[in-house]
C-alpha cells in the first residue's frame, strides 16, 4: 500500500497526471491552466510535463471551451475542461446542456462524448460574487450528463480518473473549500465505483446525506450529536447523477429519519429530488418528514454574510432536533 | 444589388465565363475539372432541387412536421460540397441537403428527422464525414473548430499531401453570424490556426429578419478582425463556389490557417414550411434573385459548351426517380419503438434510464392484458 497525505488539489493533480500517462488521448483545456497551473493550481506542472498540445491554455470563452471539446471528442480525444469558477459556467451552459449532453443520443450511439468538465464550486472561501456558487441542480436536471463530487483527497484522486474513463460526459464538481485540507490517498487501488454512495459514519437514529464540502460539516454535526447521545449515520452521495439510492434507503429503513444538506439553494435542488424519491421508496420507514438544510433561496450573499447563508453545524443540528421531535 | 467589387464571380448570370483579375486567379481550378465533373455539378443541383420540392409536397401532405427548403442555394452548396476532399469533415447547419447528397447520406435520413422519427441519427463516419444537422444556430461552428484542432493534434494535416491532409468545412447562415458561438469559433480557429473553412451562406434572411439587422458591413469583412482572411463570392455561381472553396480548403490543409467565405445567395422559398415570407419581403427582391437562378445559369453554360438535350433529359429522369423513391420510402417509414426514447441517452448503463424504460414497458403491456 502506498499511502500519501496530500490536499485535494494535489490529489486531483496526481489523478490527472495518471490519466494523462495512461491515455495519450486525454487533454486538458481551460483558462490559465498552463504555466500558472490554474487559479487553484490544480493543473500545476502538467503543461511543463506533457506539453502545450496536451494542456491547452484556451481563449477566455466558456462556450468555446466546451464546444471545441465536443469536436475534439468526436475526433477521439478525451478532453478535461476546467471552468475557472462555478459562477462562470453559464456562458458554456448551452454547449453543455443542448450539445454535449445530447450528442450521443442524437447520433443514436454512433458518437460518444468522453468529456469531463471540472468545476470548482461552493462557498467558504470569502470570495467576490460569482465565485462561491453551487450550480449542480441545473446540470443534474439534464439527461445525458453524469455529475459527481468528491469530498476527500482519496475520492478526488480516483474519481477524476474514473470520470475521464467514462464514455459519457461527466461534470466533476470540486468543493473548492476542500482543496487545501490534507487527507490520505491510497494510490494502490480504487475501492469504490464512481457512482456509488458511501456510508462514512454509522449511526442509528438520524441519517444525514450530503456531498462535497457539506461532508465535513455533517461529520462534525454527527460528532457533536454523539456527545449529546444522538447516534447519526452520515452518507456521502459522491454521485449526484445518477444517485445511488440503495444505501440511503437501507439507512432510512434503520434510522427512520433523513436530512439532506447542501450549499445550493433548496428550491428544485438535488436535495429536493432525494427527499421526493426517499419518500416514495421508504414511506413506511419514515418517522419524520425528510428535511432539507440548504443555502437560502437568495443569490449567494456578499462574503461577509456567507457563514450565515451556508448551512453550518448548528443548522444541521437544528434540523436533527426537528426530525427527532416527530 | 448585393454584389460588390469584391464579389468573386466566375460565371455571369447569363452563363458566360467572367474574366477579371480575381476570376482569372481561380480559372485554372475550373480548367482542371473534367466534363463529367461539370455534369455532376449540374446533376446534383437539379436532383437536390427535385428532392426539395418532393419533400415540401410530402410535408404538405402531412408526412412531415416541417420542411426546410434549400431552393436557390444549390450552387453555393454543390460547389463547396464538391470542393471538399474525401478526407474532409463537413459540419452542416440544417439546410445543406445538396451536400448530404454529395457525401452519400441517404437523404431519407433528413426526411426521417423532419418527420419526427429521429434527431438525425446518421453516422458521420459511414456518411463520408458528413456530420449531423444542428438546429441550435451557430453551435456547430465550435464543434467543427474542435474537430479541426483534433486533426491538427493528430498531425493529420499540413504534411504537404493534399490528397490525405485533412480539413474541416462548417456551414451556417447570415443570422448565425450574430451568435457568440460563431465569434468564439473564429477566436479559437485563429488562435490555434486550425485547418478549416467557415462557409457562410448569406441567403439574406434569418427567418423574417434581413441581413442588415445582423450586420451593417458586408459579412465577409467580419473575420478580418479575428485574423482570418475573408472572401466574398457569388454564391449562385457553382464554379466560384467550387474554385474558391477548393483553394481555401487547400490553403487551410496546407497549414496556412483558417479561412472565411461568404457566399451571396438567396432563399427562394420560405424559411421553413411554417413560414410566410409574404409578410416580410418584397416580390421585387425575389424576382431579382429569380433572374440569378443558379441552375438556369449553369445549364446555359453547359449548353454553351456543347452539352445536348440528352444529358438534360437524363438528369430530369434521374431527379424524377429520386422523387419517386423518396415518396415511396417516406410512406414506409415506421414509427420508432418507445424504447428509442431511452436508447443512447448514455453510452453506459444508467439506473434512471433502466428503471423508466422497464416501467414504461410494463405500463404499456398493462393495456394489452
Ligand atoms: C439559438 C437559436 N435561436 C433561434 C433559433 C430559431 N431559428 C431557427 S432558424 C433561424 C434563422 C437562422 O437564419 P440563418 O442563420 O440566416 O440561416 P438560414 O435559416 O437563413 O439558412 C432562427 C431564428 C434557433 N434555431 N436557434
Ligand atoms: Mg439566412
Amino acid at each position: 500500500m502506498t499511502i500519501d497525505s496530500m490536499p485535494m488539489a494535489k490529489a486531483i493533480n496526481a489523478g490527472l497526471r495518471e490519466a494523462m500517462n495512461n491515455d495519450p488521448k486525454v487533454l486538458l483545456m481551460g483558462e490559465d491552466i498552463g504555466p500558472l497551473g490554474g487559479v487553484f493550481r490544480v493543473t500545476e506542472g502538467l503543461q511543463a510535463e506533457f506539453g502545450e498540445k496536451r494542456v491547452l491554455d484556451t481563449p477566455l470563452a466558456e462556450s468555446g471551451i466546451i464546444g471545441t471539446a465536443i469536436g475534439l471528442a468526436m475526433r477521439g480525444y478525451r478532453p478535461v475542461c476546467e471552468i475557472q469558477f462555478d459562477g462562470f459556467i453559464f456562458p458554456g451552459f448551452d454547449q453543455i446542456t443542448s450539445q454535449l449532453a445530447k450528442m450521443t443520443n442524437r447520433h443514436e450511439g454512433h458518437v460518444t462524448m468522453p468529456v469531463v468538465i471540472r468545476v470548482p464550486y461552493g462557498g467558504h472561501i470569502g470570495a467576490v460574487e460569482h465565485h462561491q456558487e453551487s450550480p449542480e441542480a441545473y446540470f443534474a436536471h439534464t439527461p445525458g450528463l453524469r455529475l459527481v463530487s468528491p469530498s476527500t483527497p482519496n475520492d478526488a484522486y480516483w474519481m477524476i480518473q474514473e470520470a475521464i474513463q467514462s464514455n459519457d460526459p461527466v461534470m466533476f464538481f470540486e468543493p473548492k473549500s476542500r482543496y487545501w485540507p490534507k487527507g490520505d490517498v491510497d494510490r494502490t487501488a480504487s475501492t469504490f465505483p464512481l457512482h456509488a454512495t458511501r456510508v462514512i459514519r454509522e449511526g442509528t437514529e438520524v441519517t444525514l446525506v450530503g456531498h462535497g464540502a457539506m461532508m465535513a460539516v455533517l461529520l462534525q454535526a454527527a460528532e457533536l450529536a454523539a456527545e449529546e447521545g444522538t447516534s447519526i449515520e452520515v452518507i456521502d452521495l459522491r454521485s449526484l447523477s445518477p444517485i445511488d439510492y440503495d444505501p440511503i434507503i437501507v439507512s432510512v429503513q434503520k434510522t427512520g429519519r433523513l436530512i439532506v444538506a447542501q450549499e445550493a439553494p433548496g428550491f428544485v435542488s438535488v436535495g429536493s429530488e432525494i427527499a421526493a424519491t426517499v419518500t416514495e421508496r421508504a414511506f413506511y420507514s419514515l418517522e419524520a418528514p425528510v428535511l432539507r438544510v440548504a443555502g437560502f433561496d437568495a443569490p449567494f450573499p456578499p462574503a461577509k454574510l456567507e457563514t450565515i447563508y451556508l448551512p453550518d453545524v448548528d443548522r444541521v443540528l437544528e434540523a436533527v432536533d426537528r426530525a427527532l421531535a416527530y | 444589388m448585393p454584389y460588390s467589387d469584391a464579389t468573386i464571380q466566375l460565371l455571369s448570370p447569363e452563363g458566360t465565363i467572367v474574366s477579371s483579375d480575381a476570376a482569372d486567379e481561380y480559372q485554372p481550378i475550373i480548367d482542371a475539372l473534367s466534363d463529367e465533373q461539370l455534369r455532376e455539378f449540374h446533376r446534383t443541383m437539379v436532383v437536390t432541387r427535385r428532392f426539395d420540392v418532393e419533400a415540401a409536397n410530402l410535408q404538405r401532405q402531412g408526412q412531415m412536421g416541417l420542411w426546410v427548403p434549400s431552393m436557390g442555394q444549390e450552387a453555393a452548396q454543390v460547389g463547396s460540397g464538391f470542393a471538399a476532399r474525401k478526407q474532409d469533415h463537413i459540419f452542416p447547419a440544417y439546410r445543406e441537403h445538396a451536400i448530404a447528397m454529395i457525401r452519400g447520406v441517404d437523404v431519407l435520413d433528413i426526411v426521417r428527422m423532419l418527420r419526427g422519427v429521429t434527431h438525425g441519427g446518421w453516422n458521420p463516419v459511414t456518411s463520408k464525414n458528413f456530420h449531423l444537422y444542428t438546429l441550435v444556430i451557430g453551435s456547430q461552428a465550435l464543434h467543427a473548430t474542435g474537430y479541426a484542432m483534433g486533426i491538427q493534434l493528430d498531425g493529420a494535416t499540413a504534411t504537404g499531401d493534399p490528397d490525405n491532409d485533412e480539413a474541416v468545412i462548417v456551414y451556417y447562415g447570415d443570422g448565425a453570424t450574430s451568435q457568440g458561438d460563431v465569434s468564439e469559433a473564429f477566436v479559437f480557429a485563429a488562435s490555434y490556426q486550425t485547418p478549416q473553412v467557415f462557409f457562410l451562406q448569406n441567403n439574406h434572411w434569418a427567418i423574417s429578419v434581413p441581413v442588415s439587422t445582423q450586420s451593417r458591413t458586408p459579412l465577409y469583412l467580419r473575420s478580418t478582425g479575428f485574423g482570418i482572411p475573408g472572401i466574398q463570392i457569388d454564391g449562385n455561381d457553382v464554379l466560384a463556389s467550387y474554385a474558391v472553396t477548393r483553394k481555401n480548403l487547400d490553403e487551410a490543409r496546407a497549414g496556412n490557417g483558417p479561412r472565411f467565405i461568404e457566399a451571396l445567395t438567396y432563399r427562394m422559398g420560405a424559411h421553413t414550411s411554417s413560414d410566410d415570407p409574404s409578410k416580410y419581403r418584397a416580390d421585387a427582391e425575389v424576382e431579382f434573385w429569380a433572374t440569378r437562378d443558379p441552375i438556369a445559369r449553369f445549364e446555359t453554360y453547359l449548353r454553351g459548351r456543347g452539352e445536348g438535350d440528352a444529358f438534360f433529359a437524363d438528369v430530369a429522369t434521374q431527379a424524377e426517380d429520386l422523387a419517386l423513391d423518396i415518396r415511396q420510402r417516406t410512406h414506409e417509414i415506421e414509427t420508432p419503438s418507445t424504447d428509442k426514447m431511452f436508447d443512447h441517452v448514455y453510452s453506459e448503463p444508467h439506473p434512471l434510464i433502466t428503471v423508466q424504460k422497464q416501467w414504461l414497458a410494463d405500463y404499456e403491456a398493462g393495456f394489452g392484458a
